[in-house]
């Protein structure tokens, strides 16, 4: 087995169209370091990585590897040279066992495998790492813990010495995350392999890397020593102190005194499509009249939570009452008690993709007067006036309200949906990443479509990954962490680093 | 005759009966395992298969030799294997509707091809006599064996070993499960695909050839009576393991040979009943293979309805 290799990239610059994407970073890997990368999502992390491992070539910047310029076309070169990396989703063929799996990454197989000689070969490789996966079950019987140990063994076995984590232990329990980067951070300490890990988790950075950097918007804004940086200078550097953006005009609602909360969330529990409890012991309430912003890291149990409140996804236990009655995500009870939502990914969540925009925005409302008739006939022309009606006051860009409904941007989309949840009386919003890839134009206008809602008396459930427009918009913050609610409090009443530490599970 | 000597007779008969009914079944379901551990759906095996029988009874009777008459049905099942793999690589074609269109094109051109030799007796296969030393004939009638069976069984012990063993093996359960990792290895996985659904294609003619050639050993328009679909069944039921394959095939089989089986020891009330038996059978099976987990987990991943 060779020895570990380091890596550095020198002024590292992406931009893509008039967005930089990376700007000017060089950071340095040396050869055995536990290197950790930090910053918030969308700060240049994944492009930088990718520059390194050439799924794109950089704009500007060089990559060094043992301080010898070297030039990484494809992810195959990079391959060769000795780079790996270990991806968020995991690469193994789940129907293979792990010798299969191994052997197989290998690229030349030969005509029969000899597996007495395969497996011999194995054992013995197996003896030089100190990770252990059982090598004789399919794959996809595997724990997630042995499935990311056998991803790093593919490299290892690849004799890979530079291995890029991209967030290695968001899908792992915390003790299979320790094992594993424990052995990892035994394996840099005898100079084996160096580790650059992307990840959010400070207690991780803090436990197992050696060095650290930070970036923010695209630029390195910060790097050292791990022990020498404290947590809160880390999140300082990752949030940073920029000035927020103006909180937007909001009229203060008088107490009523015997005031129904709009939404209550009693004990909640959901799992995800395999079968993993995702959401857990969920408590939360929203008031008419507020914006409850939820913030966390993405992967906590958001998406499964929106989708147990609207329907989409099974409720495992707890209750949902809205305005003070049991809550069950029907039709009919949308329609009784008046909620509607803007949930991630409008057009596969909310919208029937080759519809007209005309037919998606009257989704809500086309069995009911004034657009169903008699015998439940369509009243096509009303229903075409209501849509025209709609497009023109919420300024939605389409070249005719026949058109479908995906030939629109994603902004406009947005705002085709909003304007039909938005048309009738509301009195509960649940929207999720409402200006998620707009621009800031699009992005100011539904912020303030959402903030004239509350302003009228509608309560509005707010999920987002972008901490500024929580800090902007909300009344209250809950932070969800691991499938619960970590922390609850009044906008006036925390900060972004309080609210930082309780994203990364402090 | 006693009640012991009725219940050996059913039995044998329907050993003997599983082992002739079994064979296309088996070979089709072979075919069809091959090409859906690729990640394809091949729905027109049906028509494959008659197309097959078609071929290899017009060649062994212009040739007079069966055993081309069994090559030429597996090179007609190579080409309209080819065929379907072709057209499934271009973008944005469902395997399924290529396979029912292939299915009807099959179908057609046997009967097309096929009109002049329903009369005509072309040479049948040989058989192979294992129960001649027993001294009892009804168990030497059971044990009268075609050749195709051997090599069927042969087959599927051999498969099952490939999946696990060769390159080409791995290679197609690859392109089965994971494409990404597939092209990541720098494996064409529509060149993986082909290559099953063509081998897959061959197998299905093959059993068509044992349906003219040795069981029933005519030609005629009725032939298949659906063994070409049910066999997808089958395919499900063995949990896409060729080994599985044959003992599902041989439990087709006897359920199929209950009907003749009955009636020769003179149960005639509910013939039609008995021999629906592989239907009702095919009904049962896919309800029970749903309900049980087993089955989605063992399916290749990358077999889908949509694409």
């Amino acid at each position: 087995m060779s020895g570990a290799i380091g890596l550095a990239t020198v002024g590292m610059t992406k931009i893509f169209g008039d967005f930089t994407a990376l700007e000017d970073v060089s950071i340095d890997v040396r050869a055995g370091d536990f290197h950790a990368l930090l910053g918030e999502n969308g700060a240049g992390k994944s492009t930088l990585v990718k520059c390194m491992m050439g799924f794109q070539p950089p704009t500007r910047g060089q990559v060094l590897l043992d301080g010898k310029p070297v030039s990484i076309a494809d992810p195959r070169a990079a391959r060769d040279l000795g780079i790996g990396m270990v991806y968020q989703h995991f690469t193994l063929v789940p129907s293979f066992t792990a010798a299969e799996n191994l052997v197989a990454a290998r690229g030349h197989v030969p005509a029969v495998v000899d597996w007495a000689k395969e497996r011999k070969s194995l054992d013995a490789f197996l003896e030089t790492t100190p990770f252990r996966v059982p090598l004789d079950r399919p794959v996809r019987e595997l724990a997630a813990g042995e499935k990311q140990k056998l991803e790093i063994l593919k490299l290892l076995y690849l004799d890979q010495r530079f291995l890029i984590l991209d967030e290695p232990t968001s899908v792992l329990t915390p003790g299979e995350a320790d094992e594993i980067l424990g052995l990892l951070r035994g394996m840099t300490d005898a100079g084996l392999v160096s580790v650059l890990m992307i990840t959010h988790k400070f207690r991780e950075v803090n436990a197992f890397a050696r060095n650290l950097s930070v970036l923010r918007r695209g630029r390195l804004v910060g790097a050292g020593a791990v022990g020498k940086v404290t947590t809160a200078e880390m999140t300082q550097m990752m949030v940073g102190d920029a000035v927020p953006r103006p909180r937007a005009a909001r009229v203060a609602h008088a107490p009523v005194a015997d005031a129904k909360r709009a939404l209550e969330v009693v004990a909640l529990y959901a799992s995800d499509d395999a079968g993993t409890p995702r959401v857990r012991e969920l408590d939360l309430h929203v008031e008419p009249g507020e914006i409850l912003g939820i913030a966390g890291v993405s992967g906590n149990g958001q998406s499964e939570f929106i989708e147990a409140l609207t329907g989409q996804r099974p409720i495992d236990d707890g209750r949902v009452f809205v305005a003070g009655q049991a809550f069950s995500p029907t039709r009919g009870d949308f329609a009784r008690f008046k909620v509607f939502g803007l949930p991630e990914e409008p057009l596969r969540n909310a919208a029937v993709p080759r519809m007209s925009v005309a037919e998606n925005m009257a989704l809500r409302s086309f069995d009911r007067a004034p657009i169903a008739g008699v015998f439940g006939w369509l009243k096509p022309a009303t229903m075409r006036a209501r849509a025209r009606d709609l497009v023109a006051r919420y300024r939605v860009k389409t070249t005719s309200i026949d058109a479908a409904i995906e030939t629109l941007s994603g902004g406009n989309v947005q705002r085709a949906i909003l304007a039909r949840e938005l048309s009738e009386a509301v009195d509960l919003l649940i929207v999720v990443n409402p200006c998620f890839g707009l621009d800031f134009s699009s992005a100011a206008e539904i912020r303030n479509q959402i903030l004239e809602a509350r302003n009228k008396g509608t309560a509005v459930l707010l999920v987002s990954e972008d901490l500024d427009e929580i800090l902007e918009l909300a009344d209250r913050v809950a932070v969800m962490s691991q499938g619960h609610i970590a922390m609850t409090a009044p906008i006036g009443e925390t900060d972004r680093n309080a609210i930082g530490r309780a994203m990364a599970g402090h | 005759m006693s009640d012991m000597a009725t219940l050996a007779t059913v039995l044998f008969a329907m050993i003997g009966g599983a082992i002739r009914v079994s064979t296309p079944f088996l070979f089709v379901s072979l075919g069809e395992c091959v090409t859906e551990k690729a990640g394809r759906i091949n729905l027109g095996l049906e028509g494959t298969l008659v197309l097959g029988a078609m071929a290899a009874y017009m060649v062994a009777y212009e040739t007079g030799d069966p055993w081309l008459g069994v090559l030429a049905a597996g090179c007609a099942g190579l080409i309209l294997g080819t065929m379907h793999a072709t057209l499934c690589s271009l973008p944005r074609v469902n395997d399924v509707a290529i396979g029912i269109a292939l299915m009807s094109f099959g179908t057609g051109l046997a009967f097309f091809f096929g009109k002049p030799y329903i009369q005509p007796q072309a040479p049948r296969l040989p058989s192979v006599e294992l129960g001649g030393w027993l001294g009892n004939p009804q168990l030497a009638e059971a044990l009268t064996v075609n050749p195709l069976f051997f090599i069927g069984v042969a087959l599927a012990f051999f498969l099952r070993w490939a999946f696990d063993n060769t390159r080409y093996g791995l290679l197609l359960r690859m392109a089965g499960d994971s494409v990404a990792a597939s092209r990541a290895m720098g494996v064409s996985v529509d060149g993986v695909r082909l290559a099953a659904t063509a081998a897959g294609g061959f197998l299905s003619g093959i059993g068509g050839a044992f349906l003219s050639l040795y069981y029933p050993g005519s030609w005629n328009e009725a032939l298949s009576s659906g063994q070409g679909l049910m066999a997808v069944a089958l395919v499900i039921f063995a949990r896409w393991d060729p080994q599985r394959c044959f003992y599902a095939a041989m439990l087709f089989g006897a359920a199929g040979a209950l009907g003749p089986a009955l009636q020769s020891v003179g149960i005639v009330k509910g013939y039609y009943f008995f021999n629906a038996a592989p239907y009702i059978l095919t009904l049962l099976i896919m309800i029970g293979a749903g309900r049980d987990g087993k089955a989605a987990r063992a399916m290749p991943s990358e077999l889908g309805v949509q694409r």
